[in-house]
């Protein structure tokens, strides 16, 4: 299974290389995502500190559901998807490929919004250690939990609106989870910000091996 | 071959309609009328005789769902009453969840002013609402049965595992977050006020169970309805084969030896 | 080499739907080893469901069903192995170049990279055109590198969803050449087309489809035994009776 992983994680980070759509669009959406809260929030100083992890958070799941509808679509472009079925490739290991690649890129995604949130809005960055567990645990979660859910919708006509109702909800403990984990990690907030990054693991660790076990029936039904 | 009994209704479903009516006439005499007007919350107290019922029959309908979601899964106990089960579980309680987010919005909106505090649980049944309306879309766009049955199962359990991180997560979240409203939801309640809160449980239960198990029989007939229609399905699509033969050459085996390969697929 | 004459496909009364509607209403075919079957029909007819229903991708609603030895919807994973389906589509990945995408087919398939230049060579594509993305290339080199990915799989059976649509007259030879050699090696082939020229030059024996079944597909097999109770049809008038212009 890892073997098969390996290689469709390369292959999708190849796609992802020569056409550069993580890069040349999902990352100028997450920074303009980030402007527009600031417009939203009118410039506001103190209330722009505050919300910033927030913001963070939301940014990075509407670039989530971009990447993940972004690895489907690449499948369902040349009706890839059979050759996949017939590549004798395991379920499994497919699911763990997509998912290492969507979260490599939203990895990426993440470290340029940091940039975009310290500039922006003025945050102070502290607390690493929290502040790199819960991002690696809610990016593992999202991608599996996004990449499940996409399987499943992989083959239905009304794709791009079926994913993300799906998803947006079954994301909402992770926006919250590490928003508060962030929001410990900063300073602002005297929550213990380690109790909310076991809670992103215990997520990640349910869409992983949700993935994991049901990706090869997902997979043929539609 | 049109099945004359192609209703969902039966004695069941009669008993247990009536007697969820007077129940909810019983419910709405005692609630309104014959219990008194509590201490602290005055008259906005008789919202205690329909919401903490109709959110129970929400939880209740999420629940079997996933356990019919977990039966159909099980591959010795798999059957298609399991998925019907499953949607008819889902679709009710989205009804009820629903009803609970509106009576619990009232209830807020007349205690204390605001249509809406980020309660855990107010917060816990609006995610369970848009889960729930994800489930029910996905559903409605597979069309093959067995998929169907299959995915939105997988999905079901998903959910449910979702629900029980979400509960942490709000629970927690709201702890933190003291300085907004505690939405207090079981007051203390004795005499005619926990008479009738039983009475609106027995009441929103029968209604509950009437509304799954017509909904379960709706499935049965739709089923029904696809099957007999699958049938003359067949027919049609086979006749496509014969029929150039006969509008081409006007004859009926005119020519060649033996018609015997059409005949054979055409049984 | 297949020395028992054990069928290669044998479909009975095999019913595949999609959602309510009948792809296949009722399949009977026999395909022995090593015979390139045709299967010819008007649009709509199921050619292409019944294709997939043998690489094991739609699954058999009702009938029997059995390919290489193997139930097409209980044991799908071993059988894919063993198929390789050309489809309408190419099933590539634009991005990427020809080579990528048969390595990537290759690497899937754990074969040796060996694999990959060979069967680039053999489908005549060269160097330069091995590195651009193929989503740059015109529909007949795209087809061309699907076919690369097939030839490097070297399944036992394949099947070929009108493979010589898009192909120029070079190309058509080139890839009969290929299935010959295939079938020479002990593949089956069965190839799905509308052109009457695959028919008389490359098939050694023809079926029709309409309206989902297969009308004449449990008949006098070319490459193999006669069951017992097969009735005996002539192909030629039963053709001309569908209207579809002979093939000789």
């Amino acid at each position: 299974m890892w073997r098969d992983a390996v290689l469709v994680a390369g292959k999708d980070l190849a796609v992802e290389r020569r056409s550069r759509v993580a890069l040349n669009q999902v990352v100028p959406y997450a920074l303009v995502v980030l402007l527009l809260f600031g417009f939203a929030f009118d410039q506001d100083r103190p209330l722009l500190v505050q919300a910033a992890p927030g913001l963070f958070w939301l940014a990075v799941l509407f670039s989530g559901l971009l990447a993940v509808q972004r690895s489907f679509a690449i499948e369902a472009s040349d009706g890839a998807v059979d050759g996949l079925r017939l590549s004798g490739l395991e379920p499994a290991g497919i699911f763990v490929g997509k998912a290492a690649a969507v979260g490599l890129q939203l990895l990426v995604v993440e470290v340029l919004l940091t940039g975009g949130v310290v500039v922006l809005f003025h945050t102070r960055l502290e607390g690493a250690g929290l502040l790199i567990t819960s991002a690696l645990l809610s990016t593992a979660g999202v991608a599996g939990a996004g990449v499940a859910y996409g399987a499943l919708s992989m083959g239905l006509r009304v794709r791009e609106t079926l994913l993300p109702l799906l998803l947006a909800p079954v994301l909402a403990p992770v926006v919250l989870a590490a928003t508060e984990a962030w929001r410990s990690a900063l300073g602002l907030s005297s929550a213990d910000g380690w109790r909310w990054s076991g809670l992103l693991g215990c997520f990640a660790a349910v869409y992983l091996a949700g993935g994991v076990l049901s990706f090869g029936a997902l997979m043929e039904e539609t | 071959m049109r099945n004359p009994q192609a209703l969902s209704s039966s004695r069941l479903t009669r008993v247990l309609g009536w007697s969820a009516l007077a129940a909810l006439a019983l419910n709405t005499w005692w609630g309104l009328w014959l219990s008194p007007p509590d201490v602290v919350q005055g008259q906005f107290v008789r919202m205690l005789y329909v919401h903490p019922a109709v959110a129970t029959m929400c939880y209740a309908g999420f629940g079997l769902c996933t356990l019919a979601s977990l039966a159909w899964l099980w591959p010795r106990l798999r059957s298609p009453r399991w998925d019907r089960l499953a949607v008819a579980g889902a679709e009710v309680g989205a009804v009820f969840c629903l009803a609970t987010l509106v009576t619990g919005s009232i209830w807020g909106r007349a205690s204390w002013g605001v249509w809406w505090t980020w309660d855990a649980r107010l917060t816990l049944t609006a995610i369970l609402f848009a889960l729930s309306l994800g489930y029910l879309a996905l559903r409605r766009a597979v069309d093959n049965p067995h998929s169907r049955a299959l995915v939105s199962s997988m999905v079901a359990l998903l959910m449910a595992l979702t629900v029980v991180v979400d509960h942490y997560a709000t629970s927690w979240w709201v702890t933190l977050h003291q300085n907004t409203t505690l939405f207090k939801q079981d007051p203390t309640v004795h005499g005619w006020q926990l008479a009738t809160m039983l009475v609106s449980f027995i009441a929103f239960g029968l209604a509950f169970a009437w509304l799954v198990l017509h909904r379960y029989r709706l499935e049965v007939l739709e089923e029904r309805y696809e099957t007999e229609g699958l049938a003359s399905a067949l027919e049609a699509r086979r006749s496509e084969a014969t029929a150039p033969l006969d509008v081409r050459t006007g004859f009926e085996g005119d020519r060649g030896p033996s018609r015997a390969p059409a005949e054979a697929v055409s049984q | 080499m297949v020395e028992i004459p054990v069928l290669a496909v044998r479909l009975r009364s095999v019913v595949a739907l999609a959602g309510l509607y009948p792809l296949l209403a009722g399949v009977d075919l026999d395909v022995g080893p090593g015979q390139i079957l045709a299967v010819k029909g008007p649009n709509g007819a199921g050619k292409t469901s019944l294709l997939r229903v043998m690489a094991g991708l739609l699954p058999v609603a009702a009938g029997e069903a059995t390919v290489l030895g193997l139930e097409p919807t209980a044991q799908a994973r071993e059988l894919r192995r063993q198929v390789g389906l050309l489809g309408h589509r190419n099933g590539l990945y634009d991005d990427l170049s020809a080579e990528d995408n048969v390595r990537f087919c290759v690497r899937a398939a754990r074969l040796p990279k060996t694999a990959i230049p060979v069967a680039l060579d053999r489908l005549g594509l060269t160097e330069r055109l091995r590195r651009l993305p193929v989503g740059k290339l015109s529909a007949g080199q795209r087809r061309r590198v699907a076919l690369a990915c097939l030839v490097a799989r070297q399944p036992r059976l394949w099947l070929l969803d009108e493979p010589h649509a898009g192909l120029d007259a070079d190309h058509r030879q080139l890839l009969d050449n290929l299935l010959r050699e295939a079938v020479a090696e002990g593949a089956t082939v069965v190839l799905a087309t509308h052109e009457a020229s695959v028919t008389a030059l490359l098939a050694n024996r023809v079926v029709t489809m309409s309206g989902g079944t297969v009308l004449d597909g449990t008949t006098v097999l070319d490459d193999g035994p006669v069951p017992d109770d097969a009735p005996v049809v002539d192909d030629g008038p039963g053709h001309e009776r569908e209207g579809i212009t002979s093939v000789a």
